[in-house]
């Protein structure tokens, strides 16, 4: 059993972070990769990317967004509560090398799997403008901690209740046209991720993201996160979960999210009139 | 007086004791177990067929060398425990293998009472000793050795890792076993479905495993969470490894990432391990096709139609490319298939996938084959008949084509000799790797194979492991 030992609501009580018990993980995880967990017995085996580990602690973080009946019924876990599964630390962990200015991109829940990545890329020397959005400022998550692990942050709603009144491609192109950037990182819903790669691809800025499609063992035994890069099936537990941002198939990934679209609907809704 | 010789009294011939099976149209559309095992009387019945051969047979087709008459004998005489206990001093999964050993092809396929009739049910009358200790028997333990104080880590909770650490416990040396997923039984759990084997039987044969010392420690992917020089750090002597094919196979044909195509690993996964046919009931889900495509012909196909007629199809296929006589499934897996429904389309092979605006699957185009020269296999090889293209409807499609090595834990050890395929190169005698105090075997040595022989590849591996332990490398 993996025990809470920590557990904050933010984003409304939509976002919901989580601190467990879990040492073995804690001590091998490196920034970029996931674990998996499972609530009970009858759980749905569910990949979250880790948004940061305490080696001392023994403890591992991972901050996800209610949108379904396997998260929802996370959101029932309590301190003190445990998790009977968490699988990992699972994938290959980001590459953090020095290129110069690197700019970081993060949307919804996607900025808690990107601090501990803006984080180690600061570290490694980089200099790091990041820019996070949320649809208003109550839903903007981890602003603090995103400002003391980036060397400039940029912020911006889609209602203009905070910060730049628009999407986060708005500001990427503002930083692109001052020219020298050598790196993004784009992590968030899969078309923010699009646009952000569509754009720097027309600057030539590498780009990596980190994609999160269905999943069940997390190990490249069953090949349901196959996505499609560059033109080739890869398996994103275990060739990613980060890929080349400028050949990713987006759409494609799009689509195989709704695989179980009405299913998952169904489940949460019932599970939503049990919990009333 | 011409005294009349009397006739030879021919012995009355026993026909071989068919067992009683859920009928076809019942049990397509549950998942509770097919064959219901025999009674004692059965058992008894069955074991007076054997004729105790002086140089069995059976025992050579058998990979781990039950003594076959020996144990029969003590059924014939209605001591069941003292049967079981003679298999287990061989085969410490009887459960799982009287239910899927490919008998035909080893013990059953030797047997000489089969040369003139139908063999003995060698594998119904395991499944029925162990059963019955179960059910009946006294859950006594088999006697342990003094410890000796060597730890071993069996990585992976297969066939071949359960063997290796029923072996080696029962030898005095404290055994871990480490597992990926968050239950033990490797593919006897995620694989094989619940109506082939009750995953309360893997329960079992595990729990018994752990009553006897046994340490299983799920949520360990080796090579991930720990590594294998890690796991010599925290001081385990020997290391086995054992942790299967596992890497899905597809076709690689247009179409592939539609929705609704599926490996039969992923498949098969949702639906034994997650137990998602009971969905909403538990969390996972998986997709009911009403017109389902399997592709392959192997045991894992059998089971993915299996398993999508029990889901609710309309209609099941295979597609396989080869004929009926290629096919590798089990003789009675394809049988219980008829039974159920289950169709064969043979000679054609798929060349695209067919989707809608949604990116869900809704047909395919196929080829038909024909059979030219034998291949490497020795099997005839399929030939596309030139301008036999076809369009075939379907809304699931599950890939059965076979799987490759998982690299997961081979990456993570660089010192470990790999073939050119990616799977351990290993002693095929010893089971030794090119790693001091690491072993292989069973399908990440091999490619995929049987339950029984990976378990075969674990005995070798135990008896070697021991001898290491105790000797020396």
């Amino acid at each position: 059993m993996f025990k809470i030992v920590k557990r904050e609501e933010m984003s409304e009580g939509n976002v919901i972070l989580n601190e467990i018990e879990a040492p073995k993980i804690a001590a091998k995880a490196r920034p970029g990769q996931f674990v998996i967990l499972k609530a009970n017995e009858d759980g749905e085996r569910i990949p979250l990317t880790m948004a940061d580990t305490d080696v001392k602690k023994g403890t591992i973080t991972v901050i996800y967004m209610v949108v379904g009946k396997s998260t929802a019924l996370f959101k029932t876990l309590k301190v003190g509560d445990a998790y009977q599964d968490v699988i990992g630390p699972l994938g290959k962990p980001t590459h953090i090398e020095k290129v110069g200015t690197v700019v970081c991109v993060g949307g919804g829940t996607g900025i808690a799997v990107l601090h501990p990545i803006t984080r180690a890329l600061k570290e490694a020397g980089n200099h790091v403008i990041s820019i996070v959005g949320a649809r208003s400022k109550d839903l903007l998550i981890l602003e603090e901690q995103m400002k003391a692990a980036s060397s400039e942050l940029r912020i911006c709603t889609d209602d203009g209740s905070y910060g730049h009144h628009g999407f986060v491609t708005d500001v990427l192109k503002e930083i692109l046209e001052s020219g020298n950037v050598d790196l993004a990182v784009a992590i968030g819903p899969v078309p923010m991720m699009k646009f952000v790669s569509l754009m720097t691809k027309e600057y030539n800025v590498s780009t990596m993201v980190s994609l999160n499609p269905i999943m069940v063992d997390g190990t490249g035994m069953c090949g349901g996160c196959r996505v499609t890069i560059g033109g080739q099936t890869k398996f994103a537990c275990v060739d990613g979960p980060e890929f080349d941002g400028h050949q990713v198939d987006y759409d494609e990934l799009m689509m195989r999210l709704q695989a179980y679209c009405d299913d998952e609907k169904k489940c949460y809704n019932e599970f939503c009139m049990l919990e009333e | 007086m011409a005294q009349e010789t009397p006739k030879k009294v021919k012995k009355e011939k026993i026909p071989r004791v068919a067992m009683p099976e859920q009928e076809p149209e019942v049990r397509a559309r549950n998942f509770m177990e097919v064959p219901l095992g025999y009674t004692p009387e059965m058992a008894v019945r069955e074991a007076q067929r054997c004729l105790q051969c002086k140089k069995p047979t059976c025992v050579q087709g058998c990979p781990v060398e039950v003594d076959i008459p020996g144990f029969i004998g003590l059924i014939k005489e209605e001591k069941f425990t003292e049967a079981i206990r003679h298999i287990w001093g061989k085969n410490s999964l009887p459960a799982v293998c009287g239910r899927v050993c490919p008998q035909e092809i080893q013990c059953e396929g030797r047997c000489i009472v089969g040369k003139k009739d139908e063999p003995v049910a060698i594998g119904n009358l395991e499944r029925f000793a162990a059963d019955w200790e179960r059910e009946h028997g006294s859950g006594d333990l088999p006697p342990r050795a003094e410890p000796t104080g060597k730890k071993v880590a069996v990585v992976g909770s297969g066939p071949s890792g359960l063997t290796v650490a029923g072996d080696l416990i029962v030898k005095g040396h404290d055994v871990t076993v480490l597992e990926a997923f968050h239950k033990p039984g490797g593919v006897l759990v995620y694989g094989i479905p619940e109506f082939r084997l009750p995953k309360a039987i893997v329960a079992q044969e595990v729990n018994f495993l752990e009553r006897l010392g046994v340490r299983v420690e799920c949520n360990a992917v080796v090579g991930r969470t720990v590594s294998l020089d890690e796991l010599f750090e925290e001081g385990y002597d020997a290391i086995y490894i054992g942790v299967g094919a596992g890497l899905p196979r597809f076709m690689n044909i247009p179409g592939e990432n539609l929705i609704g195509i599926l490996s039969a690993n992923e498949y098969l996964t949702r639906a034994n391990l997650m137990k998602a046919y009971k969905f909403p009931e538990v969390d996972t889900p998986i997709p009911h096709g009403k017109d389902v495509v399997v592709l392959g012909a192997g045991n894992v196909a059998m089971d993915s139609a299996r398993t999508a007629m029990r889901l609710g199809a309309d209609r099941v296929r295979i597609v396989y490319r080869r004929s009926r006589q290629e096919m590798p499934a089990r003789t009675a897996e394809i049988h219980h298939a008829e039974q159920e429904g289950i169709e064969f389309m043979l000679l054609t092979n798929p060349t695209r996938y067919r989707g809608d605006d949604k990116g869900r699957l809704r047909g395919m185009q196929c080829l038909k084959m024909e059979l030219g020269e034998p291949d490497d296999s020795g099997r005839r090889r399929p030939v596309a008949i030139e301008g036999s293209e076809f369009e075939l409807e379907c809304d699931l499609c599950i890939v059965a084509v076979g799987s490759g090595a998982n690299p997961l834990l081979t990456e993570s050890t660089p010192d470990l000799k790999l073939n050119k395929w990616g799977y351990i190169e290993a002693d095929p005698q010893t089971g030794k790797t090119f790693k001091k105090g690491v072993w292989a075997g069973g399908d990440i040595v091999t490619g995929a194979a049987t339950v029984i022989l990976a378990m075969g590849a674990g005995r070798k591996a135990a008896d070697s492991i021991h001898e290491y332990l105790i000797r020396g490398w």
